[in-house]
């Protein structure tokens, strides 16, 4: 227990830190950290099924893009669409299309598994690339960043940077929280046990496609919040939100991090981020260093950045 | 085992068959489990024992015949279906999650009899009655004092034992054990059959081992197959005496 301490008093440290970033730093900055957190959420909720679950997709972005979409298309053109109804709406088709997809692609398992899940995501991206339904390749604006009210009552202007930001370090706290107090849970417990040994769990008496199933739909709500809030960000929702490129660079943050902690697919959004800047600065062909620092990474920390800091310790698994 | 007419059949086959390609491998196998007995399976290495087991549990489905818990046909049901309903096994092949710890073995396996995991907030440490009866299966299982161990780093023979510890968790009224005592060291064995023995009044035990001593400590019934069929079944005294079973298997083993 004296672990969970430690880590309560690191992210507590931590989470003062990124508060007072917007006063420290300038616009630039915080805009670049608003768009790690964003992306950690997404990293996050990858994590709870490649990490914890052991469902390795590659169309995760599927559920990020689509939300995004949602938002786009229920907000009036110039107007700002109200928050907690196009947030609901944007959760809530997420969710859905994680149910329907996931009652597919969870029937196959391994290799099968992330080819589906790929097609699921390339079909996702040219429904909205080639058809007219939402400004086909060219994407949709969102002109006006939606208004949250509480009965009349505006706490936060989406306008502003600053605001925008400290609502998605909120947000990426909470989610980091939840999946805690999910992952600990007697849920969390199955879907650990079905990553490591799924044969024994059914023949334990668990209906394992059902914990996958809740799970899927859990990570795809959770990738719609954070495909939401991209399309708060940067104003316009394209089809690469939801195609392949998103996926596997989210994937990427886990291999970088460290799956199956939480924390490591965070610090690999970060990492991958400030990198891709970086490189970007020095180099047209950016994706070159990046590319070789991902495979130094995975060949020499194999348990991801994160593992340099835990050492040996096994990823967060069972130590129950 | 006078009363033996007497004790209600929990686990029934009729007529059960399973084949792979052109293997039978469990051939036409007609057999019952009564509650208060052990019902031991003996044959040798291929003779069809853990398939057997695997078509009872749900782990394989039949290719014929039937299988029938209680009056309930249990025939093709998934296996954590016939877990539920209260059919434990455990694995000839150590089938346990090693990366966690001997408890949280047993603890998960405990979990199961919630009414539903389906639980997202509270920790599941705190389920009491769950953390209970994994101790309790953990002490039976002989590994008290093992638990906060990571079960990779448990011996062989522990590993074994937190198999079995797992099968008793989940509170089975049936148990499947598929050769319990093999890689187990003398003194856990014994101990093992002690367990067995004091098991059995609450249980139907289907036994599958190849410690023929233990066997014929704990055996009520005793099945022989060969090939995937049975060769002979009836009171142990009646098959060691068997000069059929002599010759296809004990006759070996049984020079003492
Ligand atoms: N999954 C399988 N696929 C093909 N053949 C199998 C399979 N499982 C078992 N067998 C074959 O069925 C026969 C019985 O095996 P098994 O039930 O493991 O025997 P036992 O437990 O008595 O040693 C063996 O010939 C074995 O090779
Ligand atoms: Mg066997």
């Amino acid at each position: 227990m004296a672990g969970a301490r430690v880590r309560l008093a690191v992210l507590g440290v931590l989470a003062l830190a990124l508060a007072a970033l917007p006063f420290l730093a300038d616009k630039f900055y915080v805009q670049l950290a608003t768009k790690i957190l964003i992306l950690a959420i997404f990293a996050m909720s990858l994590d709870l099924l490649v990490g914890y679950t052991g469902l390795v997709s590659l169309g995760h972005a599927a559920f990020f893009g689509f939300a995004g979409y949602l938002l786009a298309l229920v907000s009036p053109q110039y107007e700002a669409a109200n928050l907690w109804t196009s947030l609901a709406i944007a959760l809530a088709g997420s969710a859905v299309l994680a149910l329907v997809i996931g009652a597919l692609v969870l029937r196959t398992s391994g290799i099968y598994f992330i080819m589906v899940t790929l097609a699921f995501g390339e079909m996702l991206f040219h429904l909205f690339h080639d058809t007219s339904i939402a400004g086909g390749s060219d994407g949709i604006y969102v002109y006006v960043r939606p208004v949250g009210t509480i009965f009349g009552w505006q706490p936060f202007d989406f306008e502003d940077f600053t605001h925008f930001y400290l609502v998605v370090l909120v947000a990426a706290l909470g989610v980091y929280a939840l999946l805690r107090m999910v992952l600990a849970s007697p849920f969390g417990r199955v879907i650990v046990g079905i990553r490591v040994n799924e044969h024994r769990m059914r023949s334990l008496g668990y209906h394992t496609f059902r914990y996958k199933l809740v799970c899927f739909v859990l990570a795809g709500t959770l990738a719609g919040l954070a495909g939401y809030l991209a399309a708060v960000q940067f104003g316009v929702v394209n089809p690469d939100m939801l195609g392949f490129h998103v996926s596997a660079s989210a994937l990427m943050m886990l291999i970088l991090g460290g799956m199956g902690t939480l924390v490591g697919p965070a610090i690999g959004a970060a990492v991958m981020m400030t990198l891709e800047l970086l490189f970007q600065k020095i180099t047209d062909h950016w994706l070159l260093p990046m590319g070789v620092f991902i495979v130094l990474v995975a060949l020499l920390l194999p348990r991801g950045l994160v593992g340099l800091v835990t050492g040996a310790r096994a990823k967060d698994d069972s130590r129950g | 085992m006078a009363e033996a007419a007497a004790r209600e059949t929990v686990l029934r086959t009729e007529a059960l068959s399973r084949r792979f390609g052109g293997l039978a491998a469990v051939d036409n196998v007609a057999l019952e489990c009564r509650m208060g007995e052990v019902h031991a399976v003996i044959g040798p290495n291929g003779a069809g024992k853990t398939t057997l087991i695997n078509l009872l549990s749900g782990d394989l489905p039949p290719s014929a015949g039937r299988v029938f818990l209680r009056d309930r046909e249990i025939t093709g049901l998934r296996s954590d279906a016939i877990s539920r309903l209260g059919v434990g096994r455990s694995y000839q092949k150590t089938n346990v999650f090693l990366p966690f710890t001997a408890f949280e073995n047993a603890r998960v396996a405990a979990q199961s009899r919630l009414p539903s995991s389906m639980r997202f907030f509270r920790s599941a440490r705190t389920y009491r009655q769950v953390n209970e009866a994994a101790e309790r299966a953990l002490v039976q299982a002989g590994l008290e004092g093992r638990e906060g161990i990571p079960v990779s780093a448990l011996s062989h023979g522990e590993q074994r034992q937190v198999e079995i510890a797992m099968t008793l968790a989940t509170g089975p009224s049936t148990l499947l054990l598929d050769e319990p005592l093999a890689g187990m060291g003398a003194e856990e064995s014994a101990r093992i059959v002690e367990l067995l023995q004091k098991l059995v009044a609450g249980h139907a035990i289907l036994l599958v081992e190849h410690d023929m001593d233990a066997v014929f400590a704990v055996a009520d019934v005793l099945t022989v197959m060969v090939n995937g069929a049975v060769l002979a079944s009836g009171p142990p005294e009646a098959i060691r005496s068997n000069p059929e079973v002599q010759e296809a298997y004990l006759g070996t083993e049984e020079a003492h």
